[in-house]
């Protein structure tokens, strides 16, 4: 199916499915119960959850496959956005223009870093990066606030000279971003007994990119492009030795891992028309690091799971406070309630970092392969054993399952 | 006129000369060993063929063309395969994509944008890399991970590797060194098979139990120049070699 193997085929069905129904998926628990806090099905978030998705499967294709660190791609994701808001400032609000746009930049920019960067390999090109990251981000505050309106960030205002379409709406406020006139923010609600699902436009425009997006990265994967830049992170020395230059071949997945952060960011301003600086800081390159080794890096899935996880933490974890807590304990003893919550509230609510931080030392520490081999060890337990010729085909496969 | 010609090279570091006025003339399909006690310059030499090092003077040719001045992948697309002391694999790849991996080379040369094709549908290039697997007794294991092989058997990957390739040429950088007996057997035997393909091939060694049962030629390196090249027969009495050799190796 769609040139891919059966395995393939089968998990990028499954992610499809999971992507289509997460309004429903995402949201458990009925409307109004204690749990519905943990709810994470609103518009905002499952955007936020395919947007990082995309960025981390494209840093996955750099990190996963070649090995080469970089820590400075959230400055393709800035200036995705900045390229996205000003195709929206000079020309339409249709988001389709400002998605290619911000790609192309991205793209070029890309281009740029990579060139000069992967001169070095090791931790000198991860620190390159950084550098020209941070360099990003400092002059977006400073010199080039023309373009990207410092530290307010660049926004959309109502005498944008948009050339085809209209500079505001009849009633004197700034048009919406749109798909060919399908506003972002449209959608609807379907109440189900206690349960509300909301289904939105800009999330399904995002959901349906990110699954182009991770297509690609499987026919990426298993295309002998793919296998060379295993190949890169695999022995350089002996690719050389091979007839193979793995320059080229380094600086080809680097910038498609731009493209791809550019895509991410492209889709953020689409859905919200407003970049930040704020966008481009390390932090921002870190956070992307940790999701794609959180999720397993160099499988395919891995990414996308480990941008959820850190998203769900950021979003809901963080929203718990110790009078939600105390409500949670009120079965015990006073004294005893109040020790509890003292233990828990650290790890909440503005503590979240510290939760995630914890469960990353777990993952680095006992699941190298990140979310991903946890699940393959649990399916593991579960698994009836098989024939024994069976039984060493699976083992034989395993490799390239963990792929 | 030989498939690998070497003219006058001359190799400098700093103030020690590495290399003085080295002449070889390697005949096509011979195997041609290069021998000398330690630090008598032989993998400085190799280095000049490979493109690792460039020579301060002199020139080396392979078939009709410098090999000075250009990259080492530029060097192995010309036909020059080569086996590294310590055998260099993808050791975390499966032993079938390592050999896939020098086949694509071959065939889409040093650089290619395919990301769109599936390893899946490339019957041909597989078919070629099992083939060879099996001819050298490993395609029961094609779907090992490489680093998990013993050290004779990432020598044998790596030889089938480059055979992949089809080489003109095959530069063998002391290519037993630290096997165990069994292993260096092995390896002398796989070697004595390649040889009858037709294959060139430079062997560099120090033990002079796989050179004298490989080559059909020596030369001796002592400091940097070639003190006597002949057949293996005569090389094991000239008193020139012996002194260079001074007791360092039994002859």
């Amino acid at each position: 199916m769609l040139g891919l193997n059966r395995r393939d085929a089968l998990l990028f069905a499954i992610v499809i499915a999971i992507t289509l129904f997460a309004p429903i998926i995402l949201n458990p628990f009925p409307e109004g119960s204690e749990l519905a806090q943990f709810n994470a099905g609103y518009p905002d978030l499952m955007q936020r959850f395919v947007i990082f998705g995309i960025f981390a499967i494209g840093f996955n294709i750099l990190f996963g496959l070649t090995g080469y660190l970089s820590f400075g791609h959230a400055a393709f994701l800035g200036v995705g956005s900045y390229a996205g808001v000003w195709m929206m400032k000079l020309l339409t609000m249709n988001v389709v223009p400002a998605i290619i746009v911000s790609v192309i930049f991205a793209g070029l920019f890309s281009l740029l870093v990579g060139y000069i960067s992967l001169r070095r390999s090791g931790i000198y090109f991860s620190i390159l990066t950084l550098a020209f990251a941070q360099m990003s981000f400092a002059l977006a505050y400073s010199v080039l606030t023309p373009i990207t309106n410092g530290e307010t960030g660049l926004q959309l205002a109502l005498d944008d000279p948009r050339i085809l379409g209209i500079s505001q709406t009849a009633d004197g406020s700034i048009p919406l971003t749109n798909f060919f006139g399908i506003t972002m923010r449209d959608g609807f609600e379907i109440a189900m007994g206690g349960w509300l699902f909301t289904f939105n436009a800009g999330y399904y425009l995002c959901a349906i990119v990110m699954l182009i997006a991770f297509y690609v990265s499987i026919r990426i994967f298993r295309s002998p492009f793919g296998v060379m830049l295993k190949a890169v992170k695999s022995n350089q020395q002996r690719m050389l030795y091979t007839g193979l230059n793995p320059r080229p071949y380094t600086l080809a997945a680097f910038v498609i891992s731009g493209m791809y952060a550019g895509l991410a960011g492209g889709l953020m301003v689409a859905m919200d028309p407003l970049a930040g600086a704020e966008r481009m800081q390390w932090t921002a390159s870190g956070e992307v690091v940790l999701m794609t080794i959180l999720g397993g890096m160099g499988t395919l899935i891995g990414p996308v799971l480990g941008s959820g996880v850190i998203k769900y933490l950021e979003n809901i974890f963080s929203k718990i406070n110790d009078n939600i807590l105390h409500q949670w304990f009120s079965f015990l003893p006073d004294g005893l309630e109040d020790f509890v919550v003292a233990i828990v509230y650290p790890f909440i609510g503005k503590g979240w970092h510290l939760t995630l931080g914890i469960v990353f030392m777990l993952v680095v520490i006992f699941l190298p392969g990140g979310i991903v081999e946890g699940g393959q060890r649990i399916a593991g337990l579960f698994k009836r054993k098989p024939p024994e010729d069976k039984n060493k085909t699976a083992a034989a496969s395993a490799p390239s399952a963990a792929e | 006129m030989g498939i690998l010609e070497v003219k006058g090279v001359n190799k400098r570091f700093g103030g020690l000369k590495a290399l003085s006025d080295v002449n070889l003339d390697i005949a096509e399909g011979s195997v041609h060993a290069i021998i000398g006690p330690n630090g008598a310059g032989k993998s400085t030499l190799l280095n000049c063929f490979v493109g690792r090092l460039e020579p301060d003077t002199g020139t080396v040719m392979f078939d009709g063309r410098s090999l000075l001045g250009i990259q080492p992948f530029e060097i192995n697309q010309a036909g020059v395969s080569r086996v590294f002391q310590t055998p260099e694999i993808f050791a975390d790849l499966n032993l079938l994509e390592n050999v896939m991996i020098p086949a694509f080379a071959r065939r889409d040369g040093s650089f290619k944008i395919n990301g769109w094709m599936s390893v899946g549908d490339e019957a041909e290039i597989r078919e070629e890399a099992m083939t060879m697997l099996a001819e050298l007794g490993m395609d029961a294991k094609a779907d090992h991970i490489a680093g998990q092989l013993s050290r004779g058997d990432k020598r044998r990957l790596e030889l089938a590797m480059c055979l992949v390739q089809k080489p003109k040429l095959l530069l063998l950088d002391e290519p037993t060194a630290g096997m165990a007996r069994a292993d260096t057997n092995n390896t002398i035997d796989l070697l004595k098979q390649i040889a009858k393909r037709g294959i060139t091939m430079v062997v560099i060694e120090h033990d002079m139990h796989v050179v004298f049962s490989l080559a059909d030629r020596i030369s001796v390196l002592a400091q940097g120049t070639v003190i006597v090249e002949d057949e293996p027969g005569k090389i094991k009495g000239n008193p020139k070699v012996q002194e260079a050799y001074l007791g360092g190796a039994h002859l």
